[in-house]
């Protein structure tokens, strides 16, 4: 089962390989984007962690719900409401439950997938952060590693891509070639999970 | 009509001059529009470019009388934070609604509206009809 602490580490890690991979996902959203990625979810996912050092809920729930709420709020691009939406309907979606079970987070995270495809709008083969999260949540009922690797292969397979949504779709073919950066980051979340049970 | 139900307008820029400029050109052609709250949201709290929640949440509180607050955008991450916003539930002053609207034109068509003493939905229909004005 899952407690508090599982979630709790999910997004100091996360938050770590963000600051981590900052300089990358910002330079990946500069060909194609407003080269602020890596910057914007580093401001986030700091403010995550110092809310969470300050009052950390005692459920999984709550810590999620939290998390997205100060992505919403902090991050300032368009990463922030998605990010911040996929993390909150999870959140709400797992309850104030005190403990929760891997196939429990799965049904959740699917729920959170689904409303970041309503709020923006994008579907798997848009070259968006659902290209990575749609195969990972498939993945979340073989294994977290499962999922961690289907992540990053969907963030690898936007590269031929052309993009249909955000300020990338304005350039047409001309996002044809780049990995998205979204997708990117979606796979660093993802990553963390796996990180988080030590997988 | 009373100024305290007049429908309040929040535009949201990712630009902070964009959004002040703006709301001013949309009151200076509203004959009656200096009483109409209306209340820019623009670029990040920092003062860089992009969009905050923070500023937003607080331009609708600043612009709620009671009958509702028309929210009109601009580019792709001011439309996703709105909804969002919205979707929480608890941030927004009821009867707050995202405008479907071009930005400028919109802004425009919805405060001389709402100067009128019109209600929330013909303050949003006259805005997003200024979708139909073609200029060629």
């Amino acid at each position: 089962m899952l407690d508090a602490d599982f979630f709790r580490r999910w997004m100091t890690v996360t938050a770590a390989s963000v600051n981590r991979e900052a300089e990358r996902l910002t330079a990946l959203d500069s060909p194609i984007g407003d080269a602020d990625h890596g910057s914007n979810l580093q401001r986030g996912f700091t403010a995550v962690t110092a809310t969470l050092e300050k009052e950390a809920p005692g459920t999984p729930g709550g810590i999620l719900t939290l998390a997205g709420r100060q992505l919403i709020s902090t991050v300032g691009g368009a990463s922030g409401p998605l990010y911040g939406t996929l993390l909150r309907r999870t959140g709400k979606a797992l309850g104030d439950a005190a403990e929760v079970s891997a196939e429990q987070l799965a049904e959740a995270l699917r729920a959170g997938v689904e409303a970041v495809m309503t709020l923006g709008g994008a579907a798997p083969g848009d070259k968006t952060m659902i290209d990575a999260l749609v195969p990972a949540v498939d993945a979340l009922g073989d294994s977290f590693a499962a999922a961690r690797t289907a992540a990053e292969e969907g963030a690898v397979a936007t590269t031929p891509l052309q993009a249909r949504k955000g300020r990338a779709s304005y350039l047409g073919e001309r996002s044809i070639g780049h990995q998205d950066p979204g997708a990117t980051s979606a796979a660093l979340l993802v990553a963390g999970l796996a990180e988080a049970a030590g997988e | 009509m009373s100024d305290e139900r007049l429908v309040g307008i929040v535009l949201v820029s990712h630009s902070a001059e964009v959004a002040a400029s703006v709301a001013a050109l949309a009151k200076g052609l509203a004959g009656g529009g200096p009483a109409v709250p209306v209340a820019p949201a623009g670029g990040t709290e920092g003062g860089g470019l992009g969009t905050s929640a923070e500023l937003i949440a607080a331009a609708a509180a600043s612009v709620d009388r009671g009958a509702g607050v028309a929210v009109l955008t601009d580019l792709g991450s001011a439309v996703l934070t709105v909804k969002a916003l919205l979707a929480e539930g608890d941030e927004l002053p009821e009867q707050t609604r995202l405008v479907d609207a071009p930005f400028v034109e919109g802004a425009v068509a919805a405060v001389v509206t709402a100067a009128t003493g019109a209600d929330l939905a013909a303050v949003e229909s006259a805005a997003a009809e200024a979708y139909t004005y073609r200029k060629v």
